[in-house]
């Protein structure tokens, strides 16, 4: 195994980690809920009315925080190198795959680990496990 | 004040992507490359999380209230049913193929990044779909 040093960010992973947590305990301990970004952005394509609030303002806080960013002389700089089809080829799958596995990165690895939940456990093993397949099939058998 | 600590919530985790490197796909994908030169970062970010995670669920486990006085509402389910893998299964290859989970995909739409509204669209088509299946479903079982 090749270890690339040049991209290697530990500390600045681990710091940007902890404030990922930190929302999650800020979200769980004041408002109750779990920070599961598919669960909370699906929810308001499903549930009643009176839960809309505070999926609203959650995903504009997320939304927003480039913005702040930005203005703060930070701009976020994603480097997309999929192209187009790919795009919404990987979105449709996202937002499905989500919705049936009931959580995502946020919603299973992080709170369900958390929280010691065992289907946590095995949604994380299993998408890691896909993506890890996908990615060694797109460049390394198709694209080497 | 419910909605003011839920946006603080949602600013707090888009900040903390931001900063951890996951809001960047060509860094994710990076991770998810073993075979290739591998960037292990994205399992601080993990580690980061899932410390302070922990600490906060030990907390919320034990309490039927928030600080706010709502309820703690927490997945009771605990069989790991074929939806639940195969669902993370194909979350995982459209994960693997563009670098996106749903909130990185957010803040990049944030961000302003004409791939990422349109990963953000095809993502909610994709819910979309999953809410008419599962209203059909449900009719059916019904009837």
């Amino acid at each position: 195994m090749l270890i690339d040093l040049s991209h290697f960010t530990p500390g600045l992973s681990l710091a940007g980690g902890l404030v990922i947590g930190a929302a999650a305990a800020v979200l769980v301990l004041f408002n109750g809920r779990i920070a599961g970004i598919s669960g909370i952005l699906g929810g308001l394509l499903s549930l009643p009315r009176n839960d809309m609030a505070w999926r609203i303002a959650f995903l504009a806080g997320l939304v927003g925080a480039p913005i702040l960013a930005s203005a703060f002389g930070n701009p976020t700089t994603p480097d997309i190198q999929a192209g187009w089809g790919e795009i919404l080829i990987a979105g449709f799958l996202v937002g499905l795959g989500t919705r049936y596995a009931s959580g995502c990165t946020s919603g299973h690895g992080v709170c369900g680990i958390s929280r010691g939940a065992m289907r946590s456990l095995v949604a994380t093993a299993t998408f890691m496990a896909a993506g890890f397949a996908t990615v060694f099939v797109q460049r390394h058998l198709i694209g080497g | 004040m419910t909605a003011i600590t839920a946006l603080l919530a949602g600013l707090l985790f888009g900040i903390g992507l931001m900063v951890s490197g996951m809001a960047n796909p060509a860094k994710v994908l990076g991770f998810l490359d073993l075979a290739g030169r591998w960037d292990p970062s994205l399992a601080f970010v993990m580690l980061g999380a899932i410390a302070i995670g922990s600490l906060a669920f030990f907390i919320a486990k034990r309490r039927k209230r928030s600080f706010l006085g709502l309820p703690v509402l927490l997945p009771a389910s605990a069989t790991v049913t074929p939806r639940l893998v195969l669902g993370s299964a194909a979350f995982g290859i459209g994960w693997g193929l563009a670098g996106f989970c749903p909130g990185p995909a957010l803040v990049a739409f944030g961000a302003g990044y004409p791939k990422a509204w349109g990963f953000v669209a095809a993502m909610v088509a994709g819910m979309v779909v999953f809410e008419m299946a599962e209203r059909v479903k449900s009719r059916w079982l019904q009837a």
